[in-house]
């Protein structure tokens, strides 16, 4: 049996599955066996440096995503651009959330609350959008309204000193509530008709590139915000002198507390900022993909996104791969929905969440948590 | 600083303090724990505002209302906790809050680890700028403490310096985890110091070092001050008198041991034999321990914070797996149980062992828990405070009753959260939990880490009568003077190994110190 | 007294201050909420058959916010109760109509035992995920929910489904099965209810009354200091989520052999986040579930009166339970609008 690859302006790749089942099974073995513990293994380790020990990490998920793909396309055609930037379009609200997770949790607030900040956003934003007939009127309405979530999260757990899960999940129980209430009130029994969701755009020139043209720049406004977030943040953590400062606040409040940086500061701005970000998440699901507000409508993609920051390890440029290997079981899922795989659409809409299950277990003890996470800042 | 008083729930932590510090000098501020030195500085770094009372800095009054104020006016402090962040650069931390940037935004790491460099080499205080804080030993951290003081003070040079510039250095309890040759060469340090001008504050509860080092000296008791001197004019008994208000024995009374002739004879209570064990990070911290303690003797183990002292006592205790070497405990083979890392604490308690773990927050009492539950905390699923699995309130309310009259418990109720007494207090209930049972070895680590001299008299007195009843005692300490004094032998542990065991009699101050910097 | 009058006074001022923010949205959406409230009161004990009701309703509140509160004790967060629920419900009703030919007194039991272990199950393997590896459960357990949902929507409209029904739905259970109605056939109140309240008492006893509950009680508040105590931490991880995860799997076994005698497929109550209010209410103490449950329940109970009277979304019902839980968490709040020290 052959799979066939489809590249649009490349062309079809046909490979013959079980022959590619083979070879990608050699090189798994050949990178085992080069990291199990063997005297030549550590010199070599050694000689070629960090790089190279970090290569099985670098080089396994790409490798499971490429066999996955062969598998799935067994005898049909995968369209592997598709698939690539449907998998980016599902990993939007994923990484928009794991960004927002990041921030806060930097600077050593735990947020939980990401699920209920983008529902939030999503309904306000909607209605808004609604009401106004404007859908930019409705992402700025999104955004504002999943910084104001984040603040009251942020009064909660800084000034009130309440258990940051138990404030983040109160949160959570509290966006369903309101936004299941603003529903009914606004939005089902309204005339108006709803707003068309944003456009894709199509970056002059850059769109025309092969491959990643039709992956990275004909996207619609989440996606870029995406994109264009995640250096934006890579560079502010580390070479700022915010980043600085909230990585210090984060680690060891004490110290940053005993040089003059205001610790309550920090943390408030940072959860607030990540509100913001996570309002562009909540945007990316009323305003972007569906046009309409629906009942929990984001479906746990907010616990997703913190699983997608462990996954890159409080990294932003690591959460978004983790955004994308969920994004990819996501695309993937519903590719097989459609190609009429003979499994049950439940068993393969489960796929997501076990896949965030099996990557969380696999992870811990390999990712450590900024170390004052979770522990409120008392000052005398 | 004049009339400071800072008043903390249920305590007044300063009672109108009067405190000066002349230009230039080294002024050992003395008191044991909870005296309120810590309190005092804390007030004259920012980070508590008193309730009372005034702070002057070069005769004009000052509000420092938070270190950035004190930083502004050249104060800096070295905390007793370090102050560093373990995953970050020595440039890091020490920029931290006085960051070097480009266009006010972007960190300047580079330039700033050169002023570092400048810095470490106009005070002789070597440090590799772009190490990591967490893959250097105590004694560095502290220089980088140290730099970091310096670092905002000399930066105040191209920034318009406060118009009150008063070029402090607070240090907290410097010397409790150095080796008496680190603390030598931290001394040369301060001298130069504040020879090219600097003031230095220098808190300690350490009589010898005052004597060392100050110019001056003024000693602190309940938040007030008992008087000011100088080394001149004054005695370590008199200090000592000062500091705890009574008469105290500065040494312990002490049995010879008995049987002397005979130990070579019994069978060791505790036998270890090339004990391995890996640290939380993965690194091996202890090297191939081996180590007899014999009935009726306390077996002392000195050295610096961190050379396998903690993993050592977790191990013997079943709370962290070895990877190699075997243990007896009264003849018994407990390898298995202490390489299955799987129940080993229980096992190992009914074999008759006792533990003061170093950190009793993190194994030796629940604070949330009442004395009553922490009193049984170990032993609440043996007769007669359980019956089955159904718990026998009654029991372990007369046995809680009974301990805290018979170990002085302070406490107004046995109901009381454990959360919620004194530190003191708190180690006198460990302790009491553990003396409640029969037992043939006591493994103690830091038992009287930062209690009050009561409370540290109470436990050694404790302990001493327990090695005089026959028990085998395992005391891990960092402060050397506590190992001379109840010890029997006393072995020195560096980087994981033991590097030379001694008898007690025969044990000097000096050598001891060289042993711990790990020269042999 | 006076402390016990403490305790209760902040759960009680929260529950007003939030009826008062609830009243604000209520007229903002057009309403007279004191026409609102008396529907809502009404239906929560204005009658004999509204008090009778609101037992109904908090039968699965009791257990699923015991399933909270025991992960809580343990220092657990657990909010998987609703797929704990899920996966208790379609086990009974798996025997329910499948194990023929055995007497009511074994089949019932049955019943039951095998629904409780079927929700144990599901709550222990995010338990063991923890224990042995350190995933967090907060995570795990919301995973859990969805593929539970997943899981039991597939079989019931797959391989349990009733050939004979117009909806997704398994076939009526046995009566052999059924768990006897309290007050005859009109009312719906049903032997789970007592079940249910006997599942409190018995965690009551078992968290402070044995050694059990001591370790995991321990374990919940210093895994260091249980560690030190010989207590197997990794096992009392997994004996408190299983023990969370049989309340409420009963909780389900309770609705399908007491309520419905059958398991719908599209049968989302959302009963895990409501069940983390109802623990937080109580504090996580297992005798405080009972008032705070039963508050729950009216008020769910309620505000379908509410509803008919004045259109009221039942939805607003969520948003008050938010805030009770917000102003109990952040107790400080209630205390400084009401100038309690």
């Amino acid at each position: 049996m052959t799979s066939s690859l489809r590249f649009s302006t490349l062309g079809t790749l046909k490979l013959p599955t079980q022959f590619t089942f083979l070879i990608c099974g050699m090189i798994s073995i050949i990178l085992g066996i080069l990291y199990v513990p063997l005297p030549f293994s550590f010199r070599l380790e050694k000689r070629l440096g960090k790089v190279f020990q970090l290569l099985p990490w670098r080089i396994a998920p790409p490798l499971i995503v490429f066999i996955v793909l062969i598998w799935a396309g067994a005898g049909r055609q995968i369209d592997v651009i598709g698939m690539l930037a449907q998998s980016l379009r599902l990993a939007t609200p994923i990484g928009l959330g794991a960004l927002a997770g990041i921030l806060c949790e930097r600077s050593g607030v735990i947020n939980v609350a990401i699920e209920g900040m983008m529902l939030t956003a999503a309904c306000t934003g909607f209605v808004a959008a609604l009401y106004t007939q404007s859908i930019w009127l409705g992402l700025i309405i999104a955004v504002l309204s999943g910084g104001l979530t984040a603040a009251l999260h942020a009064v909660l757990s800084i000034r009130f000193l309440v258990n940051q899960i138990i404030s983040g999940m109160v949160l959570n129980i509290l966006a369903i509530g309101i936004t299941g209430f603003i529903r009914k009130a606004f939005i089902v029994d309204s005339p108006l008709p709803a707003p068309p969701v944003f456009p894709a755009w199509q970056i002059p020139v850059l769109s025309d590139l092969p491959l990643i043209g039709q992956v990275f720049f004909r996207n619609q406004p989440m996606e870029y915000a995406l994109l264009i977030l995640v250096p934006i943040l890579h560079v502010l953590i580390f070479h700022t002198r915010w980043g600085l400062r909230t990585r210090a606040v984060g680690e060891h409040p004490q110290a940053a507390d005993t040089l003059g940086v205001s610790v309550f500061k920090i943390r408030y701005i940072n959860v607030i900022i990540a509100g913001l970000i996570a309002g562009l998440g909540g945007a990316w699901f009323s305003l972007e993909t569906v046009g309409n507000f629906d009942d929990m409508m984001t479906e746990g993609k907010g616990f997703i996104a913190l699983a997608a920051m462990i996954f890159g390890k409080w990294n932003p440029g690591g959460a978004f791969g983790g955004a994308l290997l969920f994004g990819f079981a996501d695309a993937l899922q519903i590719k097989l929905q459609i190609s009429g795989v003979q499994v049950p659409y439940q068993f393969l809409s489960m796929i997501p969440y076990l896949v965030t299950m099996i990557v969380l277990a696999g992870l811990i003890g390999r990712a450590t948590p900024p170390a004052a996470e979770g522990v409120p800042f008392v000052k005398h | 600083m004049r009339g400071i008083t800072k008043r903390f729930p249920g305590v007044v932590a300063n009672d109108h303090v009067d405190f000066r510090l002349e230009k230039g000098e080294i002024h050992a501020l003395l008191g044991e724990n909870g005296s309120g030195k810590t309190t005092l500085m804390n007030i004259l770094y920012g980070l508590y505002r008193p309730d009372e009372g005034q702070i002057f800095l070069n005769g004009t009054e000052v509000h420092l209302t938070s270190p950035k104020d004190a930083i502004a006016h050249g104060i800096g402090m070295v905390h007793q906790h370090f102050m560093l962040v373990p995953v970050m650069t020595v440039t890091e931390n020490i920029i931290l809050g006085n960051e070097v940037t480009r266009g006010g935004l972007f960190l300047d790491l580079k330039q700033a680890a050169d002023r570092i460099r400048k810095l470490s080499e106009q005070y002789h205080l070597e440090v590799d700028p772009q190490a990591l804080i967490q893959d250097l030993p105590v004694g560095i951290r502290q220089r980088v403490e140290i730099l970091k003081a310096l670092y905002r003070q000399s930066n105040g040079e191209s920034k318009p310096k406060s118009s009150i510039w008063a070029d402090i250095l607070i240090l907290d309890e410097p010397t409790a985890v150095l080796t008496p040759e680190e603390s030598e060469s931290l001394f040369r340090t301060l001298t130069s110091l504040a020879q090219q001008g600097k003031s230095i504050i220098f808190i300690t509860h350490k009589l010898r070092e005052v004597f060392h080092v100050a110019n001056r000296i003024t000693v602190l008791r309940n938040g007030r001050v008992v008087g000011t001197t100088t080394p001149m004019e004054t005695t370590e008994t008199q200090l000592a008198t000062m500091m705890v208000g009574r008469e105290v024995i500065l040494t312990v009374e002490k049995n010879p041991l008995e049987f002397r002739e005979e130990v070579s004879d019994r069978k060791p209570v505790l036998h270890v034999q090339d004990l391995q064990v890996v640290d939380d990070r993965g690194s091996v911290a202890v090297k191939g321990v081996s180590l007899d303690i014999y009935p009726g003797e306390i077996l002392g183990i000195a050295g610096v914070q961190g050379n396998g002292q903690t993993e050592l006592v977790e191990a013997l205790t079943g709370l962290r797996k070895a990877i190699a070497g075997s243990i007896h405990i009264n003849g018994i083979d407990m390898t298995h149980i202490i390489h299955s890392g799987y129940s080993g604490p229980r096992k190992i308690m009914e074999q008759g062992v006792a533990h003061i773990p170093e950190d009793r927050h993190t194994y030796g009492m629940v604070d949330s828990y009442p004395l009553t539950d922490n009193l049984v905390l170990n032993i609440y699923y043996q007769k007669p405070f359980a019956r089955g699995i159904v718990r026998n309130q009654a029991a372990i309310e007369e046995h809680a009753t009974r301990l805290v009259t018979e170990f002085d418990i302070r406490t107004p109720s046995i109901f009381i959260k454990a959360g919620n007494l004194s530190g003191g207090n708190q180690q006198k209930m460990v302790v009491a939990r553990e003396f409640s049972r029969p037992i043939i070895l006591l493994i103690a680590a830091q038992p009287t880490r930062g209690l009050d001299v009561g409370s540290i008299e109470f436990i050694h007195k404790q302990i001493l009568q327990k090695r005089d009843q026959g028990c085998a005692v395992l005391l891990v300490s960092v402060d050397l003077d506590e190992i001379l004094s109840l010890s029997d032998r006393i072995a020195v542990m560096y980087r994981g190994h033991i590097l030379a065991t001694v008898d007690a009699k025969e044990a000097s101050r000096e050598v001891l110190g060289l042993w711990m910097a790990g020269i042999k | 007294m006076v402390p016990i009058f403490r305790e209760i006074l902040i759960p009680i001022l929260a529950v007003f201050t939030a009826l008062i923010l609830g009243a604000v949205l209520i007229e903002i959406s057009g309403v007279s909420f004191i026409e609102a409230y008396r529907g809502l009161f009404e239906g929560m004990f204005g009658s004999r058959r509204a008090l009778i009701e609101t037992c109904v309703a908090a039968t699965p509140y009791l257990l699923t916010g015991l399933a909270v509160a025991i992960g809580f004790q343990g220092g657990l967060f657990n909010i998987g109760a609703e797929g704990q629920f899920y996966m208790g419900a379609l086990a009974s009703v798996i025997v329910g109509y499948t194990v023929q030919g055995l007497p009511a007194w074994l089949h019932l039991p049955l019943a039951l035992v095998v629904g409780a272990i079927s929700g144990a199950v599901w709550g222990s393997i995010p338990g063991l995920l923890k224990a042995r590896l350190g995933a967090h459960e907060v995570i795990n357990t919301i995973m859990m929910n969805y593929i539970a949902l997943k899981l039991v929507d597939y079989l019931v409209k797959n391989v349990f489904r009733d050939p004979a029904a117009s909806m997704d739905r398994t076939p009526y259970i046995l009566p052999t099965a059924q768990l006897p109605r309290m007050f005859g056939p009109d009312y719906r109140l049903h032997a789970g209810f007592l079940l249910a309240l006997a599942a409190v008492v018995f965690t009551h006893w078992l968290l402070f009354k044995t050694t059990l509950g001591f370790e995991i009680r321990t374990v919940g508040a210093n895994p260091g200091a249980a560690r030190y105590a010989g207590m197997n931490v990794a096992g009392n991880i997994v004996l408190a989520m299983a023990m969370a995860g049989a309340m409420a799997g009963l909780a389900g076994v309770g609705e399908v052999l007491g309520l419905n005698h059958t398991l719908p497929a599209a049968f989302s109550a959302g009963y895990g986040f409501d069940a983390i209010a109802v623990a937080l209410l109580a504090k996580s103490n297992p005798m405080g579930i009972i008032p705070s449950a039963f508050l729950w329940g009216g008020l769910r109970n309620g505000a379908g009166l509410m509803q008919v009277r004045t259109g009221i979304s039942i939805d607003l019902i969520s948003v008050i339970q938010a805030l009770v839980i917000m102003f109990i968490a952040a107790n400080q709040i209630v205390r400084w609008i009401y100038r309690i020290n």
